[in-house]
Formats: C-alpha cells, sequence, structure tokens
C-alpha cells in the first residue's frame, strides 16, 4: 500500500517538496524551450528588436504570434487535461476514467463542429465562437451525465456516471457522424481536422478566453487533495473520517468539467494525455494526491508541448495532428512502464 | 441428406447454372455492344464531368447527376443520384444507364456497374490538361467528338491568351486559401502543388506559395503561413460558403498576420462560386478571374 494513503494527514515530506520542485523547473524549462524550436530559422536579434515596427517584423511574429501562443496553448491544456484525467480517476476510482470516457470532450466536440460547419449565424457580434460553443458543448454534457448520476440517490453514483459518460459519448459520436455526413466536402475535411487536435490558436485572444475558467478549475483542484486521497477508501470510508462526500464530488466534477471545457476550446479533442500523464506519474510517485495532481499538471504541460514541437516541425510547413502524436509517443511508452513495472 | 434431396439440389443448380451462364452471356454481349457506340443515358456523378457533357451538347444524354451538382441550370431538374461518398446504386440502376461516370476511387460501385454489365466512365481528380482530356474522351463517348474537340481547343485557347497577357508581369507568390475556421485564420486549408488549382494559379500568373508540396491540399501552420510570405491570398468557396455576414469582416481576420506583404499591401481578396472549385468547361473563366485579380493592369 502506498504510504499517504493511509495517513492523508501525514506531513508532506521534504522528498515530496523536492520531487514536485524539480519537476516544477523541469516542466518549465522544456515549456521555454518549446518556442524556441521551430521549422523556420529566425533571426533572434530581429524577434527582440523594438526599433522594427511589429506590424512589418516577421521573425518577431512567427515567435509571438505563430509559437509562443500555441506553446502556451499547449502547457495549458496539458495541465488541464492531466489533472482533469487524475480527478476523475480518484473520483471514479476507475483507471478509465478520463474527460474521453465521460463525454466531456465529444460535447465539447460537438459544440465546436456545429460553428464550424453552421457557421457564421452562431458568432455573435466579434466572440470567438468555436471555443464558445465547445465549451457550452462540454457543460451541456456534463450537465447531463450529472442530473442523471445525482437523480437516483444520496451522493454521486459512479457506475452510473460511467454508464451515462460512455452512452453519451457514443450519442455525440453519432450526431457529429451525421452533421459531417450532411455538409459540404470542405467543411467535412475541416470537421475531421479539428477532431484531431490542433493548437495553432495563432493568437492570445482564446487563450484569455479559456484563462478564467482554467483558474477557477485550478481553485478547485487546489482544495482536492487530501479529500480525493480520503476518497480512494470508498464514499462510506471518506465520510466516515470527515469528509464532506457531496461536496467533494460536486467539486470534482466541476472542476474536471471546466478544465476540460476550456481544454476542448483551445486545441480541440486531444486525446492520451488525461490518461497517459496521471498514470506515469502515479507509476513513478505513488499515489498521494498532494503530489499526484501537481506533479500530473506540471508533467500535462511539458508532454504536450513537446508533442506539439514534433508536430509542427516533423513535417513543416505541414503540421501533423497533435492528437497523433500524442497517442503514437504516449501510447507505447504507457505500455513499456505497465510491462515494467510488473 | 437422401438422394431424391440430392438431385433436386442439383436440379436447382443446374438451373441457377443456366441463368448465370445466360446472364454472363447477355452481359458480355451488351459489354461487346457497347464498345464504341454512343451511350444515351448517362448518369455522372462527378459534377466536372456532367458541366463538361453539357458544354459539348451532350446534355440531352444525361438521365442523373450528383448531389452537388448546380451547373448549367439545365441540371436542376435531373434526379440526383448522390455523390463521392454515398453514391446511390439503387437510384442509379433505375435510371437504366448505358454509362456511368464514376470517381476513380469509389471501386464498389464501379465493381456493382461492372457486374451489371453497365459501361463506367472513370474521372480521377487532376490538373487543369485533365480536363480538355476529359472532354474529348467524352466526345467519342457521346458522339460530338468534333464539339468536345472545339470545346477543349476554346479552353486551350483561352489559357493560352491569359498566359501571353500576364507574361509580361512579375510573378507574385500567392497563397490559395479554400477553407479555414469561421472568424480565425486557424486550421486554414490550402492548395498544394497538384491539381487544377495549382495549374490555375500558375497559368493566372502567379506562383503558389505550396507548390513544392505534392498534396492537392494542405494545412501549413501559421508559422508555415508566415515563412511563405505570400504577396497575395486569395481564399476561394463554392457560392454560399462565404457568407455576407463573413464576408464583410474577412480581411481583419488575415491582419493579425501583419507581416505578410499581402497583407501590408491590402492584397487579400474572397472569391466565390462554383466555377472556381469544378474543373469543368469554365476552367478558363475561372483562371481569367484568378489572373484579373493577380494582374490587374494586364486586363485594362
Amino acid at each position: 500500500m502506498p504510504t499517504g494513503l493511509n495517513h492523508p494527514k501525514a506531513a508532506f515530506s521534504y522528498r515530496s517538496y523536492s520531487t514536485l520542485i524539480a519537476l516544477g523547473l523541469a516542466a518549465v524549462s522544456i515549456c521555454a524551450i518549446g518556442p524556441i524550436i521551430g521549422p523556420t530559422p529566425i533571426n533572434w536579434r530581429a524577434v527582440f528588436d523594438r526599433t522594427i515596427p511589429f506590424a512589418e517584423n516577421v521573425d518577431a511574429q512567427i515567435f509571438f504570434i505563430a509559437r509562443l501562443p500555441r506553446s502556451i496553448a499547449g502547457a495549458l491544456v496539458g495541465a488541464a487535461l492531466a489533472s482533469a484525467g487524475v480527478v476523475l480517476q480518484a473520483l471514479f476510482r476507475n483507471p478509465l476514467a478520463t474527460p474521453f470516457t465521460l463525454g466531456v470532450s465529444s460535447g465539447a466536440s460537438l459544440g465546436a463542429l456545429l460553428v464550424v460547419i453552421i457557421g457564421a449565424p452562431l458568432a455573435i457580434s466579434g466572440l470567438p465562437a468555436v471555443p464558445l460553443a465547445s465549451f457550452a458543448g462540454a457543460v451541456g454534457a456534463i450537465s447531463i451525465v450529472y442530473v442523471l448520476a445525482r437523480s437516483r440517490r444520496q451522493g454521486l453514483s459512479t457506475s452510473i456516471l460511467l454508464l451515462s459518460g460512455v452512452t453519451l459519448n457514443s450519442l455525440f459520436s453519432a450526431i457529429i457522424m451525421f452533421v459531417q455526413y450532411l455538409a459540404d466536402y470542405t467543411e467535412s475535411f475541416q470537421a475531421v481536422r479539428y477532431l484531431m487536435g490542433n493548437l495553432d490558436v495563432s493568437s492570445y485572444t482564446p487563450i484569455v478566453w479559456a484563462l478564467p475558467l482554467l483558474i477557477v478549475a485550478g481553485i478547485g483542484f487546489s482544495w482536492l487533495p487530501r479529500a480525493l486521497n480520503l476518497l480512494t477508501l470508498g464514499s462510506t470510508g471518506a465520510a466516515a473520517r470527515g469528509v464532506n462526500v457531496l461536496q467533494t464530488q460536486r467539486i470534482a466534477f466541476l472542476s474536471a468539467s471546466l478544465a476540460t471545457g476550456a481544454a476542448v476550446s483551445l486545441g480541440g479533442p486531444i486525446g492520451f494525455v488525461g490518461i497517459i500523464v496521471p498514470h506515469i506519474v502515479r507509476l513513478l510517485l505513488g499515489s498521494d494526491h498532494r503530489l499526484v495532481l501537481p506533479a500530473s499538471a506540471f508533467a500535462g504541460a511539458a508532454f504536450l508541448v513537446t508533442c506539439d514541437v514534433a508536430a509542427r516541425t516533423l513535417m513543416s510547413p505541414l503540421e501533423l495532428p497533435v492528437g497523433v502524436i500524442t497517442a503514437i509517443l504516449g501510447g507505447p511508452f504507457f505500455l513499456w512502464l505497465l510491462v515494467r513495472s510488473k | 441428406m437422401n438422394i431424391a434431396d440430392g438431385n433436386k439440389l442439383l436440379r436447382c443448380h443446374s438451373r441457377w447454372f443456366f441463368l448465370a451462364i445466360t446472364f454472363f452471356l447477355w452481359t458480355a454481349a451488351s459489354h461487346l455492344g457497347a464498345q464504341g457506340d454512343i451511350s444515351k443515358r448517362i448518369v455522372s456523378i462527378v459534377p466536372a464531368v456532367t458541366e463538361m457533357l453539357f458544354e459539348i451538347g451532350a446534355g440531352e444524354q444525361v438521365v442523373g447527376i450528383s448531389s452537388f451538382a448546380s451547373y448549367p441550370n439545365d441540371v436542376k431538374s435531373l434526379p440526383r443520384v448522390g455523390a463521392l461518398l454515398d453514391p446511390n446504386i439503387e437510384r442509379i440502376l433505375s435510371l437504366k444507364p448505358d454509362l456511368v461516370v464514376l470517381h476513380n476511387s469509389q471501386t464498389d460501385a464501379i465493381e456493382q456497374m461492372r457486374r451489371g454489365g453497365i459501361e463506367v466512365f472513370l474521372y480521377r481528380h487532376g490538373g487543369i490538361s485533365d480536363a480538355t482530356e476529359m472532354a474529348r474522351r467524352l466526345g467519342r463517348r457521346t458522339g460530338r467528338t468534333i464539339k468536345a474537340m472545339m470545346v477543349a481547343k476554346q479552353i486551350e485557347v483561352k489559357l493560352q491568351s491569359i498566359r501571353t497577357r500576364v507574361s509580361k508581369y512579375p510573378k507574385p507568390k500567392v497563397l490559395l486559401v479554400l477553407g479555414r475556421e469561421p472568424d480565425t485564420i486557424r486550421n486554414v486549408y490550402a492548395s498544394g502543388g497538384i491539381g487544377f488549382l495549382n495549374d490555375m494559379v500558375t497559368a493566372a500568373g502567379g506562383i503558389n506559395v505550396f507548390a513544392h508540396i505534392q498534396n492537392e491540399a494542405v494545412r501549413p501552420t501559421a508559422e508555415g503561413v508566415l515563412a511563405a510570405s505570400p504577396d497575395v491570398i486569395i481564399e476561394i468557396r463554392a457560392e454560399g460558403l462565404l457568407s455576407p455576414t463573413t464576408t464583410s469582416n474577412q480581411p481583419n481576420v488575415w491582419d493579425a498576420l501583419s507581416a505578410i506583404p499581402a497583407v501590408q499591401k491590402d492584397r487579400v481578396y474572397f472569391l466565390t462560386g462554383s466555377d472556381l472549385v469544378v474543373p469543368g468547361p469554365r476552367v478558363a473563366k475561372a483562371t481569367e478571374r484568378l489572373a484579373r485579380t493577380l494582374h490587374p493592369a494586364a486586363f485594362k
């Protein structure tokens, strides 16, 4: 039994702190190196040269418009999806729970697709339509799942949550396919491309829009680790130890959905991050959520920024879908870790 | 199984065998007969071919069209039989065609037509020269050889005159955008180095910035677009895909990448029309639209 589970209020060891700090530094440096790497050689002196007007400075625009926002977006999306994965897995005591298995991200994708395909009518005076719609889709999906799970008894039923999540997933996928089928070739192509995930935000607006949601989700996450440690004992056990189970479940659920909605609005449905990163972190660091949750956020950010560097450099000037890379890099590594740990 | 049953089965089998032979001979005969024959009932699932059939005067022989065909106006009353992804075989067969035009990637449909003994005219997505080549082939199939040759020649002459007109002007680097997310420059999707769109840009006196990429459509990143630094950006869509609300504020979208020469010189254009996206008889006129956009001075 890993330490921390039986003694959730045990002091956070010096070693845990130093691990976290080391991981944090590593993640920050990887995220900082990310935008420096790119397919186009750029003149670094020109990038930071204030005498050249920004409107005419190609090097600066490549760095500040093409690369930096997408690296920031990658870091935020990676951190958000990985943390949401940790929280949902703890909440459902199920290693397969991710934003994806619960229908949240397919709800978000459906919202975004409707805007891509139906287009302009939904664009309200300058507001970014696609992120808003995908966020609405995520919240819509999560509300349905939540209401279903609440309807039966006190507290959330995890089996109903999972089952309704899976059902919603297939339902939304069917609607997505239907919408694509009705669409024009060009639009379905766009839509398919959207579903592969893409961090090329090429402006800071989507990030600014996603940030408030991510901050609220982050506050929720930071409140959770101790309660999650106790929840892994089961809801009765946790309640016996003084955890307000319903409140914990609500906070966990809502902050995970906020994080996922924001992430999908930034990068589309990027798979595998929410399942691989938490598991790798747990394999390496144990199961104390006070350690696992922040460590997963760091690792998720570093992982997605790295994948995005690969996505935009390997086939430049074209771009590999980042979702394909997360799956190709992450899948085998995860399998290897699983085999090795046994 | 007893002997009586076995006999019955055998009889049953031989009946089927006869039927099969007859059917085979009948299909073979009709197939042979059709060789070199003139097709009188044509179903075309490819809008470019449908347009060309009408252009060479074989419009009366067309009895079914693609769900997406919109030109010429005469097609609007014809039955629609699906498209690339969803050909409706039953509807095609019910129109009793003697020639079916299919995309060369529709292997299942091709197989089904051949099984039914119906001749297939295969369409391969290609460059401009494939359009004129297609006109000539269609002419032979429909008994409109001379008209078809004239149409092909007209297209070639028109293209040549465009090339000559623009030849004295310096060639701008062109980004030809086929689609993107509404109101942003995310998920831009542009013409690559093969296909009729690339040919049209070249004939119109431009250089496609992604000409070196051996793909019909490319999905460049913002960095890729900045690095390509196009002198002109032309966005093309079929009718109705650029709605009025978006067209009005669309040039602003590219202002985000103001270091691009096209944005600095205010040379971002939006063209709509099915002529721009269907490599049929209107390909030369569409090329002229591009040429007028790229080199307005050449057409004064």
